[in-house]
């Protein structure tokens, strides 16, 4: 389990950056790993805590990124009570999807598919409907004053994301010292075991799913935020599906820290892959599903876990051998 | 209402795309009845199969009907390769693992042909590409036609395959009963391969079906997989008929949704059907487990 | 007579065209050890889940402390005071020993550290003592069905639903277990026990009831049920020579 010190150590190391190198190729380059960690935090509450993959994250992404925009842009609100009220719709649609899929006993791989399912309606619905400018996408204007929710400084952007990150590594920690957190877990690990203790398995994946989305449609309002722009293909397409899935995979599902060191890692590997083959498309996404491959197949606990075994390499034979003992 | 005039032709033609899903769905199907698994990679799969059946045509000047004697056993050997040598050692026997390790096999497979051939759509010209048949109320195009035809021959090989021969009854002993399959001196990996491999070169025909009227690039079966999704869920998840009768209705539909709503909007007919079957009655119409 | 602490009435389950569970009766009177026997596929099991609620009866009613509780969900039920074991144990094996006792614990504890406080101190009474961080997943057998003991208890029941806990175990092995199930019927649980360790149901048990093919055919004292004709015909004429090779 991870210390609170910990998490604070990393916050201020991260938060540090801007005071060493002000290059916007840098801080754009952390700003979206950043981005994609908190997404894929929101993914870790169900799918690592909660043992319920979604393959469309997307659809609160998307949700949380185009209330914000739409919002501001055809209804004149500030982008604050925007970004507010696009979480507050991500939750929404987050515990209306769980309501629908979890009384139906949906799980495992037809949950898996209901989800993407619903990312790719609201993908299809967003590309032709006339309030997200269909086709042609919607453009947040320019404004660059905090009272508008954007910064004149990428330095500002990043700390504004760094701390929305810092936000939810702290909800994953209080949700591993909660009882929430137990019961979740407890689902993951074995549902009817979890039910005959007293644990209403259903009404804790519901809060798990509406948690999760939550956090990962703060990502999409964010998305507009720093990008302005949107269009059906960024903010309800499978890539941010994939990769907030991804980040919480390679990093360690279940982990604290495993979405942020997963997005840090991958998104070092993409932009790796960018510097050697020129901008050339697909390329990264190779390596990303290559890296999701291996690390299923090598490392199960993700790179958090590989952290713990070079941590802590003899205490598991010991415990076994104390078993032998005591059997 | 629309007159019989315009319904017709949109029915017929829903049919005819309808097999085509049909055979797509039946590799779905076949893979998911055995393993059960839902292979994410199938979308995938299909579309480097198109890309294959494209480059046999246009460096080797293959038929794409030819091809498809050829594709579908190099087909069979991907696919048994996939499941023997990376997902099953990968999962580690684990659902959730599985699912993971498909999807990144999609992720793979669709951005490594994004990457050696950009987003640029292709097509394929043959002789009888726009050629088509008088039925009095409408015209039909030959390929489409022709593709249908060749969906029920495949379906029914694969009955023969799956009844008459020993591997067959091996494929469906597992299916039906895994541990008393191994128990009974069945290697179940070898099963697990050759079902996948199987499901794999129902994708192979498929795209040889597809691709004198059709055309490839590296998103396109992005637009089959949740169609195919959607017709194995319907039909039942493992049922093969239920593949074939499924295939047939979501083409239907999707023909009419189509004339009714526009083109863009007729998928989501298909989704929604797809989230209704799958919150109602998510065994399907044909499925046996509750 | 005081009202029994569990009353299932004419309790049926159908599957499709089978009949698991025929208007099965039986009750549990408060702080004893009541058994419930049968031969494989007697229907035990599905009555079972009927009174823990994991399935709901075709007909029938399931009556706790007065109450109806027929079709409650387990959540609920365990909440009432109603906890089980499963037959084939289901430990959370991602889990150390504390941190699955701790789940069974949160029911009547909110905060954490009560919680874990609460799940050691159940673990060392069922005798895990030494296996508190170890995983769930290294357990042995008999320290897996000890586990599930100790989530149950965790819980505060009133009344403990056994399947089968002394199954898969050896001689020795039950001879440690016994003692538990009798110290957790001294502290005032009442307990209704699936079992197919004859001996243990023999010298533990207060009254047994025999389930074959659906149907409750004999109820009473342990002796008298197997003594019983009906009863040596549908089940003990197999069982009868296991406890005379057993004794």
């Amino acid at each position: 389990m991870t210390r609170l010190s910990t998490i604070a150590l990393v916050i201020a190391a991260l938060a540090a950056v801007p005071l060493v190198t002000q290059s916007n190729t840098v801080l754009n380059f952390l700003v979206v790993a950043l981005l994609i960690a908190l997404a894929g935090q929101g993914w870790n509450i169900l799918g690592g805590y909660g043992g319920q993959y979604s393959f469309g994250h997307a659809a609160f992404f998307g949700t949380g990124a185009y209330v914000t925009a739409i919002l501001q842009v055809r209804y004149g609100l500030n982008a604050w009570p925007g970004c507010a009220l696009g979480i507050a719709a991500g939750a929404l649609l987050g515990a209306a999807i769980g309501a629908l899929t979890f009384r139906s006993g949906l799980r495992g791989s037809y949950f898996a598919l209901v989800t993407l399912a619903f990312a790719e309606v609201l993908r299809i619905i967003a590309s032709v409907a006339p309030i997200t400018g269909a086709g042609v996408g919607t453009l947040v204007k320019l404004d660059l004053r905090w009272e508008a929710f954007q910064f004149q400084s990428r330095a500002i952007f990043y700390w504004v994301i760094l701390a929305l990150v810092a936000v939810s590594l702290v909800i994953a920690w209080l949700v591993e010292r909660s009882r929430f957190g137990a019961y979740l877990i407890a689902v993951r690990e074995n549902e009817d075991a979890a039910r005959a203790l007293g644990v209403d398995a259903t009404r804790v994946k519901l809060g798990a799913m509406t948690l999760s989305a939550a956090i990962t449609a703060a990502a999409g309002c964010f998305y507009t935020q720093y990008f302005l722009f949107l269009d059906a293909g960024i903010a309800y397409g499978p890539w941010i599906s994939v990769e907030a899935l991804l980040t919480a995979i390679i990093g360690g599902v279940g982990t604290v820290l495993g979405p942020l060191l997963g997005a840090l890692v991958v998104k070092s590997l993409g932009e790796a892959a960018r510097l050697v083959t020129g901008d050339a498309p697909g390329l990264d996404l190779v390596i990303y599903g290559a890296v999701l491959v291996l690390v299923v197949w090598f490392a199960p606990r993700g790179l958090m876990g590989l952290v713990a075994d070079v941590r802590a390499p003899v205490r598991r034979p010991s415990r076994i051998a104390q078993e032998a003992t005591h059997g | 209402m629309l007159s019989p005039v315009i319904l017709i032709p949109a029915v017929l033609n829903g049919l005819l795309t309808g097999a085509v899903y049909a055979l797509i769905a039946l590799g779905l199907t076949l893979i998911y009845g055995v393993l059960h698994i839902i292979n994410f990679a199938h979308g995938a799969l299909l579309t480097a199969a198109l890309f294959a059946a494209f480059f046999a045509h246009k460096l080797f000047d293959l038929d794409p009907y030819l091809a498809a004697f050829a594709l579908a056993p190099a087909f069979f050997a991907l696919g048994y390769a996939l499941q023997r040598f990376v997902i099953s050692p990968a999962s580690h026997g684990d659902d959730r693992n599985m699912l993971l390790v498909t999807l990144g096999i999609a992720v793979i497979v669709e951005n490594a042909l994004l990457y050696a051939f950009r987003a640029d759509t292709r097509t394929i010209d043959v002789p009888y590409g726009f050629s088509t048949i008088d039925l009095g109320v409408t015209f039909l195009s030959l390929p489409r036609l022709v593709g249908f035809g060749a969906v029920f021959v495949v379906a029914l090989l694969l009955w023969a395959i799956l009844t008459l021969t020993d591997a067959g009854k091996a494929i469906r002993a597992v299916a039906k009963e895994k541990l008393g399959a191994e128990l009974s001196g069945i290697d179940v990996a070898h099963v697990y391969a050759m079902t996948f491999g199987l499901g794999t070169a129902c994708l192979a025909v498929a795209a040889c079906l597809l691709l004198p009227t059709y055309y490839v690039n590296p998103h396109v079966g992005n637009a089959f997989v949740l169609v195919a999704f959607t017709i194995v869920v319907l039909g039942g998840m493992g049922s093969v008929p239920g593949a074939l009768v499924g295939g047939l209705l979501i083409g239907v539909v999707e023909s009419l949704c189509g004339l009714y709503l526009g083109e863009s909007l007729g998928q989501i007919g298909i989704f929604l059907i797809f989230i209704l079957v799958l919150l109602v009655r998510p065994s399907g119409l044909f499925g046996e487990r509750a | 007579m005081a009202e029994p602490l569990l009353a299932v009435y004419n309790v049926s389950k159908r599957f499709g065209g089978l009949l698991a569970v025929d208007a099965a009766s039986l009750f549990a009177e408060g702080n004893r050890i009541t058994a419930l026997i049968g031969p494989n596929g007697a229907g035990k099991t599905t009555l079972f889940a009927m009174i823990a609620g994991f399935l709901k009866p075709n007909g029938g009613s399931v009556h706790y402390a007065g109450q109806d509780i027929t079709g409650e969900p387990p959540h609920a039920l365990a909440r009432l005071g109603i906890a089980r074991t499963f037959q084939i144990v289901q430990p959370f094996a991602g889990l150390t020993v504390t941190e699955n006792i701790a789940v069974g614990a949160h029911l009547r504890h909110r905060a954490r550290r009560a919680a874990l406080a609460a799940a050691v101190e159940v673990g060392r009474e069922v005798g895990l003592g030494d296996m508190l961080d170890q995983p769930a997943g290294t357990l042995t057998v008999s320290g897996r069905k000890r586990l599930e003991l100790a989530r149950a208890l965790a819980t505060q029941p009133k009344l403990l639903l056994l399947d089968e806990v002394l199954a898969g175990l050896n001689p020795s092995e039950i001879r440690d277990v016994v003692p538990v199930i009798r110290g957790i019927q001294a502290r005032g649980i009442t307990i209704l026990m699936i079992e197919h360790v004859m001996q243990a149901v023999m010298s533990l048990s207060e009254h047994v009831f025999v389930l074959a093919e659906g149907r409750i055919i004999a109820q009473g004292p342990p002796e008298a049920v197997a003594a019983d004709p009906l009863v040596v015909e549908a089940y003990l004429g197999h069982g009868a020579a296991k406890l005379a090779a057993e004794t």
